[in-house]
C-alpha cells in the first residue's frame, strides 16, 4: 500500500499553469506510442514512473494512486484527504478550514473548491468519481492516462438532481476483465 | 421505487416524519436496546441504528436493526466507508435487505484517529457518493461492482447525510446533489443549531431541485449539560454551535440547563418545518434517548398514525413475534 500517510497538501503550483501544462500532456499519437514504449521494458516503466512520482510528490503530495484525479479537481489531489475521498469533503471540515484529522492543514477539498472555480472550472466539480481500482497503487497514471485507460474515472458534469446512470466501475487494466 | 419499510411509506405519502438515533451498547447484550427502542415507540417513524460511531467499538448496526425489527419498529441501519471494503458493503447490504432491514444509511463515517482504535487502518475504499451508488446498482440493475448478477437483489431505501454548516459552504448543496444523482432518496443532516445558515442551505438544494428527488430530514437534538455544550462545540467534528444558542443555555444555569435546550428544540423544530422542502426530523439525543418523547410531545410533530395506539402496537408485535 501507499507509502506516504495522506495529509491535505495544497500543490506547489498555480492553477493557471496546471490547466496550462495538461493541455501540453493531453494523449496523442506520439504520446500513446511514448507509453507503449515504456510499457515494453521493465526498467524504463520503473524509472518512468519513479521519475512522474518524485515530481508529483513534490507538487501535489502525490501518493501514487495510479489514477489521478487532478485534471478536475482544480490540481488538488483527493488522496491526499485522509479518508481519500474522491467526490468531495467530508462532513467534519473545521469551522475554520481545516482538516478534522490535521487540524492545523486545510482540507485539500476547500482547496480543490477554490481552485477549480478559480480556474474556471466549476464544473468539474459536479463530476461522480467511479471507485478506483485499489491495484493500481505504485503504477504511473501518465502511462494510464496516455493509454486511455482512465477515461472512465468520472462522469460529465451536469449539477441538476437527475440521477444518472454510472455503469459500472471502468477497470484501468485489462486485468480480471474476464470477470463480467 | 422498491420498498416497503414504514420511512418510505410515510415519507411517500408526504407526511412529515420523525426519526431518531440510537446508540448500541458497548457489550454482548441487546436488553439496551431493547429498552431504548421501546421508549421511543409509537413517537418515532423509524430509528436510526450507528455504525461503531465515532470509531468507538460497540454491537454492529446490523445486529441493532434486527433487534429493532423484532421490537415491532423501523429500523435505520447506518454504514460507514470506514471499516469496509466494497466487498463487505455489498454483503452487509444484501444481508441487511434479506434480513428485512430496508432503510440503509451510508456514510464516510468519523475517522478511526478519533476512536477508541486509532491505530486501526482506515480502510475508506469506497467514499459515500460511490457507496449510495453501489447500493442503486445492487438493487435496481442486480448487479455487483463486479458486475456480476445477483439474484434477487435487494429490496433498499438509500439514504445519506449531508452537513450543511461545514465550509465549503457555498458547495454544500452541490455536494448533496452528487449523493442525489448517485441514487439517494432520503437525507438526514447534521445537527441544526444556526437555522438562519439551515434556511440559506435550503434555498440551495430547492434551487438545485433536489427536495424533489430526494427528502430532506433535519437534524435536531437536545445539549443536555454545559459539558456537553463543551464537548459539542470543541470535540465533535462537524457540529456548529452558534455563540447565540451557546449564550442562551448558558444562562439557563445548571438547573435549568437541560429545560432550556428542550425548549429549544422545539423552537427549532417548529422554525424549521415552516422551510419549504424539508419533509422530517431526525433527533439526536446521544444516549439521552428517553428525551425523545419529550420533544416530540413538546414541537407538537405528527406521531407515527400506525402506532397512536401503544397498547396496540405492543398487540400487534406480541403477535408477530
Amino acid at each position: 500500500m501507499p507509502s506516504p500517510p495522506a495529509v491535505p497538501t495544497r500543490p506547489g503550483l498555480s492553477v493557471r499553469t496546471l490547466y496550462r501544462l495538461h493541455r501540453l500532456l493531453e494523449p496523442n499519437g506520439a504520446y500513446r506510442f511514448v507509453a507503449r514504449v515504456l510499457e515494453r521494458r521493465a526498467w524504463l516503466r520503473r524509472l518512468f514512473t519513479r521519475t512522474e512520482e518524485s515530481v508529483k510528490r513534490n507538487v501535489f503530495g502525490c501518493r501514487m494512486c495510479g489514477q489521478c484525479a487532478l485534471p478536475v479537481t482544480g490540481y488538488a489531489c483527493p488522496m491526499t484527504c485522509p479518508k481519500q475521498l474522491r467526490n468531495g469533503p467530508c462532513g467534519g471540515v473545521l469551522p475554520d478550514g481545516g482538516c478534522e484529522v490535521y487540524p492545523g492543514e486545510r482540507c485539500v477539498w476547500l482547496i480543490a473548491v477554490e481552485r477549480a472555480e478559480a480556474g474556471g472550472h466549476a464544473g468539474d466539480l459536479e463530476r461522480l468519481h467511479r471507485p478506483i481500482d485499489q491495484r493500481q497503487w505504485g503504477e504511473s497514471s501518465w502511462i494510464n492516462y496516455w493509454q486511455g485507460r482512465d477515461d472512465g474515472l468520472w462522469t460529465e458534469p451536469g449539477g441538476r438532481a437527475t440521477p444518472v446512470d454510472l455503469g459500472l466501475p471502468v477497470l484501468v487494466t485489462g486485468k480480471g476483465d474476464g470477470e463480467r | 421505487m422498491v420498498s416497503g419499510s414504514g420511512l418510505a411509506g410515510a415519507l411517500r405519502a408526504g407526511r412529515f416524519v420523525v426519526t431518531a438515533e440510537l446508540g448500541p451498547p458497548r457489550g454482548a447484550d441487546t436488553d439496551v436496546i431493547r429498552e431504548k427502542a421501546r421508549a421511543l415507540r409509537g413517537w418515532v417513524d423509524a430509528v436510526n441504528i450507528t455504525d461503531n460511531q465515532g470509531g468507538f467499538v460497540r454491537l454492529s448496526s446490523l445486529a441493532g436493526s434486527l433487534v429493532l425489527l423484532d421490537e415491532g419498529m423501523d429500523p435505520v441501519m447506518q454504514l460507514t466507508a470506514r471499516d469496509r471494503n466494497r466487498i463487505a458493503l455489498q454483503s452487509d447490504l444484501v444481508s441487511a435487505a434479506a434480513l428485512g432491514v430496508r432503510n440503509v444509511l451510508l456514510l464516510s463515517g468519523d475517522h478511526p484517529s478519533y476512536g477508541d482504535h486509532p491505530d486501526a487502518k482506515p480502510v475508506f475504499d469506497l467514499d459515500s457518493v460511490q457507496m449510495v451508488w453501489t447500493a442503486r446498482n445492487l438493487r435496481d440493475r442486480g448487479q455487483l461492482l463486479s458486475g456480476r448478477s445477483l439474484d434477487p437483489p435487494p429490496e433498499l431505501h438509500i439514504g445519506a447525510v449531508e452537513n450543511p454548516f461545514a465550509p465549503p459552504a457555498g458547495f454544500r448543496a452541490r455536494r448533496l446533489a452528487k449523493k442525489v444523482r448517485a441514487g439517494a432518496e432520503y437525507v438526514q443532516t447534521q445537527l441544526v443549531f444556526d437555522i438562519s445558515a439551515f434556511t440559506r442551505w435550503m434555498a440551495e438544494v430547492r434551487e438545485l431541485g433536489l427536495h424533489e428527488r430526494a427528502h430532506i430530514i433535519a437534524g435536531v437534538g437536545p445539549i443536555v449539560s454545559p459539558r456537553a455544550l463543551e464537548h459539542m462545540r470543541t470535540k465533535v467534528p462537524g457540529v456548529w454551535v452558534p455563540d447565540t444558542v451557546a449564550t442562551r443555555l448558558l444562562r439557563a444555569g445548571t438547573e435549568g440547563f437541560t429545560e432550556e435546550a428542550l425548549r429549544l428544540c422545539a423552537e427549532s423544530i417548529h422554525r424549521i418545518r415552516d422551510i419549504e422542502g424539508v419533509s422530517g426530523i431526525h433527533l439526536m439525543a446521544f444516549g439521552r434517548e428517553h428525551l425523545i418523547p419529550e420533544i416530540v410531545d413538546r414541537s407538537g410533530l405528527d406521531r407515527p398514525r400506525f402506532e397512536v395506539n401503544a397498547c396496540g402496537s405492543r398487540e400487534r408485535s406480541a403477535d408477530a413475534g
